[in-house]
């Protein structure tokens, strides 16, 4: 429990680290803005309670504001991502629920629902704060395109992330 | 007061997630500049649509006054004009000329009262003694003789209209000049009648009558209207002619005061040689 409880802050950490230090310096193109940072409200677990995980979700959001000069946008997209998690992983669950220990992960469920669980929070998360950072609709098909883009190679890093995890864990 | 802690309890997640999301977005439009002022714009627009759509609808009201304004607003502009030869002061009309002598000078008014279904019938116009108006002053609309100023305030006079038992203007058939006295018969308020006229003009419906020049209120030649029929007392070496009348009364709004400039001098030298022949 308390394991979890650290290993879930120091991924934090870690991965606003690599955000604001590496990500956030890689310039892929104009319309390529990963965010990797998200992984963290996509790995935490199963049992977080509902509140934890907005208000865990809140303070990362506004922990990458405060690096991106951005105050509210990150925050904003971080809470909703948050609110929907609960919703996704009922919409995707086993017929027998999540076993007790598990973590939302490749190493446990597979590829197959990690992209689609993923997909559609990081999406979705994408989604807000882009049209919050353009905040007007007269661009909207461009700024989708940039969603797209941007979530397909946010994604990439967090699939690349998860096997570097695990081939960790089977070290372990 | 319980039901509602119950249901805010029940719906916690919700409840966080509203709180977090507006601090997030009030926290946002506060601190970036953007989305400030494009938020600011946005709810500035919606009520700025409102506003003028309101203001729209106002303003179709104040058209009347807006067209007074812009009306006098042109007069002063034109009187402001060093190549015009007109010079406009206070609504009048005056031409500078040094061949012919200004005799008469034109006052525009608007009709404030105004009725046609009595016998003495009078109108009230918006000048007075302010504009120069004074008393016994010939008023024509556009289409024709309307009546003569009876009383001046400061700033209204009232008209004896040519709807009037007292009334009596000068006039002349266009064609031939044969002139008489016309009165209103108080039947109609489109027709009026010319009296004296005498037997020996060929008359025909449709002939204009207009003020003569002996009438000192009036210009001469201005539209009274034209003849409808007539008629021949027995007793009488005159007809007289039933006068449809030419100005509409039931529609008067904007009519002219003509002031007669040199009536007090005429009016003078004939009353001085009335009494010399006494």
């Amino acid at each position: 429990m308390t394991n979890t409880i650290i290993r879930n802050i120091l991924r934090f950490f870690v991965l606003v680290l690599v955000q604001v230090l590496i990500v956030k310096n890689i310039e892929l193109g104009r319309f390529i803005n990963p965010f990797v940072y998200v992984l963290f409200i996509l790995m935490l677990p199963f049992e977080t309670p509902k509140w934890l995980l907005l208000l865990a979700s809140f303070f990362l959001g506004i922990t990458i504001d405060m690096f991106y000069d951005t105050s509210g946008m990150h925050a904003a997209a971080c809470v909703m991502m948050g609110y929907i998690r609960p919703g996704v992983l009922k919409l995707f669950s086993p017929r027998d629920g999540y076993e007790f220990g598990t973590q939302p992960s490749i190493q446990y469920l597979g590829i197959p629902w990690f992209l689609s669980y993923a997909g559609i929070l990081v999406v979705i998360h994408h989604l807000i704060l882009f049209y919050i950072e353009i905040f007007r609709f007269s661009e909207f098909f461009s700024t989708f395109f940039r969603v797209i883009v941007s979530s397909i190679f946010t994604l990439l890093l967090v699939v690349i992330s998860q096997y570097l995890f695990q081939r960790k864990k089977e070290q372990e | 007061m319980r039901n509602l802690l119950e249901f805010i309890t029940k719906n916690y997640f919700f409840f966080l997630f509203l709180l977090l999301e507006t601090f997030c977005i009030s926290i946002l439009v506060q601190n970036n500049k953007f989305q400030r002022a494009s938020f600011g714009n946005s709810s500035n627009q919606l009520s700025a649509s409102v506003l003028s759509t309101s203001e729209n609808v106002q303003h179709y009201f104040y058209l009347k006054t807006e067209n007074e304004r812009l009306a006098k607003e042109n007069a002063e502009l034109h009187s402001h004009d060093l190549l015009s030869f007109s010079l406009l002061v206070n609504g009048q009309y005056t031409i500078n000329d040094t061949v012919y002598k200004q005799k008469y000078t034109y006052t525009n008014a608007a009709v404030v009262n105004n009725s046609t279904n009595r016998r003495n019938n009078y109108l009230t116009l918006d000048k007075g003694s302010k504009q120069g108006i004074t008393n016994k002053m010939g008023v024509t609309s556009s289409s024709g003789v309307v009546g003569i100023v009876e009383n001046v305030s400061e700033n209204f006079c009232t008209v004896k209209s040519l709807l009037h038992s007292n009334t009596i203007i000068n006039s002349k058939l266009k064609k031939d000049g044969s002139f008489g006295p016309l009165n209103w018969d108080g039947e109609s308020f489109e027709f009026a009648a010319l009296n004296d006229i005498p037997t020996h003009v060929r008359l025909f419906k449709g002939d204009t009558v207009v003020t003569s020049q002996y009438t000192k209120m009036f210009p001469e030649n201005i539209m009274i209207g034209t003849v409808e029929s007539y008629y021949r007392e027995s007793t009488k070496p005159f007809y007289t002619v039933k006068v449809k009348l030419s100005t509409d009364f039931k529609k008067l709004s904007h009519v002219y005061i003509v002031d007669n400039k040199l009536r007090t001098e005429q009016e003078e030298l004939e009353k001085k040689t009335e009494e010399g022949n006494k």
